[in-house]
């Protein structure tokens, strides 16, 4: 029997995820990239005018400084109140099975069917969240038709959506810190506090930076919401990136100007992961 | 700009040639002929199958409605099999029928907006109906709607390329319990703008309801807002769909009167009022006066626990409201047997029996006089006349904004409108604005 040369065995197990990868990925990527050159006008030629006019396209300017912003908020508040649930429900208390489920729930929730609750709790007449600030003599408001309210009441969804998640993570980093460094702690009388600013959270930065990546792209990239709460409305007080990419890209059917915001949105996404990378690399101490 | 006109002219030009070539092969009739000679060859074993896109952008349960004509169709033409799709709303289904067809699978018919006419026409993707026809008959048929409809259905040059299904107009909804309960007379709707705003005021002040009145700013707030400038006696569109008319004085003073309702009066809600949940809204008694389509009539009418009535729209300088709703095309790259096997399901689904049922079941206005002539029909407009309203103002009507690049001009009329709801904008600044972006993106189609 003759054997197969190493190198080529290799380059035989990498090649169905290559395929994958060339077809789905890097293909894609470079067509996106020729689309967003196409100039309008006669022939084919090539430039970069799709790109001068995003410099000066209001929607697109307010869709991504919108999106900066939820950004922003959304992942470390997401972030935070993911590793407190996960360190609420890592201790052995009671009902801690269903905690973790309840905790968990808004991750499983198909984002439109979450999206239309909150669109009803949002309500300004019959919504929720206006009957109990009724309740309490507050006054109600059209949280998501007017323009300061709105985008931060869809953090509010991001946020609730994206924690129980990102709580998983969380809950399988604390499974690989040691018993003992628990029991030595306990042994130095070391307060709860400070065993978790000096221990556990230094010893979950390396999930840390995975989720804060996740985060961030997912803030980028879940838009299903705004399909049905908001449109991107009022006068695109919401409109997020992907969303305003949707909207040039088939309703008004301009594809070659969201190739070009896509070209941008992928840089963006690039350059804030090198920048967490580098930033969190410091700090981690990998075993 | 230029490389569509290009395209437009060539393509022209090979539809030209193509033409001539049929012509020359099978005497008149091109294409309509040549389609049903090959569907005469269809069977029940071996039938043209069809593809329809459809959407659903009111309240109800309709795709069993949908399923049931289909059936109807199919028993009555067994050589045609009819694929009905649900594909969302408007812009989804354009979606969809745009990604089908870029994928090479191309429907034969899709129900889309009427104003997505001049884009299609634009973007070479729909057929003109009078290419298909093949008899008198059929001739006659294209000219049995409500001319209202076909203002939206037809090109300046008489071409038909859309045939009016779900068509609507705005009407007044109203609490008749929660006008009672104010000492208002429930059987006087508002009927000018100043006894809108008396009326509303004093159900407002008089019965539980938390509004006197709302008119929805998301989805469509470029069409509400024409039921404004309509009652103000203006036109905001040319016949042509390539100019824009939103820098008028009345232009401003409808808007200023819709900003005011809220701001002045303080009878309608602050800020946005949803489109999806305006119609729920009135159903809880939250608004005793609703302004919505006429498409909404029918789950209003099964779900409202109170007495109501449904108004024309009350005048200002005029009475009046934009039509709209959704017409047939037939896709352009679809073969020909399947265009005229669309041909045969949009005829039939418009016939006057068919129509009344579509247009009980949902409550958009029947397209054609005929429908309202069966018995079906009286029979239900004699035990509901409020059905009768959207058509009775149909006289009043105007054809709906209808341009080309009709997605980006309804970006910046919807997103300036709702800069002057939520006060971001004066009513004057923002629609100066829409004028000058709007009108910049038609330059180029004049």
């Amino acid at each position: 029997m003759r054997r197969i040369p190493n190198g080529m065995f290799a380059w035989l197990l990498i090649t169905p995820a290559m395929i994958i990868l060339l077809g789905f990925s890097v293909l894609p990527m470079i067509t996106t990239i020729w689309t967003s050159l196409q100039e309008p006008g006669i022939g084919a030629s090539i430039g970069p005018a799709n790109y001068e006019r995003m410099v000066g396209d209001g929607v697109f300017l307010q869709s991504l400084r919108n999106n900066l912003v939820f950004s922003l908020v959304t992942v470390p508040i997401s972030l935070a109140i993911a590793m407190l649930m996960a360190v609420l429900v890592d201790r052995e208390i009671r009902a801690r099975g269903f905690l973790r489920m309840a905790f968990f729930t808004p991750a499983m929730l198909p984002v439109v069917a979450a999206a239309a609750i909150w669109l009803a709790f949002y309500q300004p007449n019959f919504g929720l969240i206006n009957a109990i600030a009724q309740g309490l003599g507050l006054p109600g408001q059209n949280w998501l038709g007017n323009p300061t309210t709105v985008l931060p009441a869809l953090m509010v969804v991001m946020v609730w959506k994206e924690a129980g998640f990102f709580m998983l993570f969380y809950l399988a980093g604390l499974q690989t810190i040691s018993p003992e460094l628990n029991e030595a702690s306990k042994l130095e009388g070391t307060g709860r506090w400070t065993h978790f600013r000096r221990i556990t959270f230094p010893l979950l930065l390396p999930t840390t930076l995975f989720t804060s990546i996740v985060g961030v792209a997912n803030s980028f990239k879940q838009i299903d919401f705004i399909f049905v709460m908001t449109q991107g409305g009022p006068n695109n007080a919401s409109n997020l990136l992907l969303y305003n990419i949707y909207l040039q890209a088939f309703p008004n059917r301009n594809p070659e100007f969201a190739a070009a915001m896509t070209a941008v949105l992928v840089l963006i996404l690039v350059v804030l992961a090198v920048i967490q990378i580098r930033m969190f690399d410091k700090r981690i101490h990998y075993r | 700009m230029q490389r569509i006109r290009i395209r437009r002219h060539l393509a022209l030009l090979a539809v030209l040639a193509g033409l001539g070539l049929l012509a020359a092969a099978c005497g008149e009739d091109e294409a309509g002929e040549a389609g049903q000679d090959t569907l005469d060859e269809a069977t029940e074993d071996d039938p043209v199958e069809i593809t329809m896109y459809y959407p659903i952008a009111v309240g109800g349960p309709l795709e069993d409605v949908v399923d049931g004509l289909v059936a109807d169709f199919e028993a009555e033409h067994p050589e045609i099999q009819v694929n009905p799709v649900y594909s969302g709303n408007y812009d989804d289904t354009i979606v969809q029928a745009q990604s089908a067809i870029d994928a090479g699978d191309v429907p034969a018919t899709t129900v889309l907006l009427s104003t997505d006419m001049f884009s299609l026409i634009d973007d070479d993707l729909i057929v003109p109906f009078d290419e298909l026809v093949t008899d008198e008959d059929e001739e006659e048929w294209l000219d049995s709607f409500y001319d209202e409809f076909m203002l939206n259905s037809r090109d300046g040059e008489g071409t038909t390329w859309g045939i009016p299904f779900q068509r609507s107009t705005i009407v007044q909804y109203y609490n008749k319990d929660a006008f009672e309960e104010a000492g208002l007379d429930p059987e006087q709707p508002p009927g000018t703008w100043d006894e809108l705003v008396d009326m509303s005021a004093q159900v407002q002040e008089g019965s539980d309801v938390e509004w006197g009145v709302q008119m929805p700013s998301s989805g469509f707030p470029y069409w509400l807002f024409q039921t404004f400038t309509t009652q103000m006696g203006v036109e905001i569109v040319n016949d042509e769909g390539n100019e824009v008319y939103y820098d008028q004085p009345e232009v401003v003073e409808a808007l200023e009167f819709w900003h005011s309702l809220n701001d002045e009066h303080g009878v309608h809600p602050p800020g946005v009022v949803d489109w999806g949940t305006t119609p729920e809204d009135f159903l809880q008694e939250e608004t005793a006066i609703i302004w919505t389509t006429t498409g909404n009539l029918a789950s209003i009418r099964d779900d409202a626990p109170f007495d109501f009535g449904v108004a024309p729209m009350p005048e200002n300088v005029e009475p009046g409201s934009p039509t709209g709703g959704g017409n047939f095309y037939i896709f352009e790259g679809a073969p020909e047997e399947e265009q005229r096997a669309a041909f045969q399901l949009i005829r039939f689904l418009t016939q006057p029996e068919q129509a009344a049922e579509w247009s009980i079941e949902t409550g958009y206005v029947a397209p054609s006089p005929e429908a309202w002539e069966t018995d079906q029909m009286q029979e239900y407009v004699e035990d509901f006349p409020e059905a009768e309203v959207a058509r009775d103002q149909l006289g009043d009507t105007v054809r709906e904004l209808s341009t080309y690049q009709r997605g980006e001009v309804y970006d910046i009329v919807n997103d300036g409108l709702q800069a002057a709801v939520t006060g971001e904008q004066s009513p004057e600044e923002a629609l100066a604005d829409i004028d000058e972006r709007a009108n910049e993106v038609l330059e180029p189609y004049r």
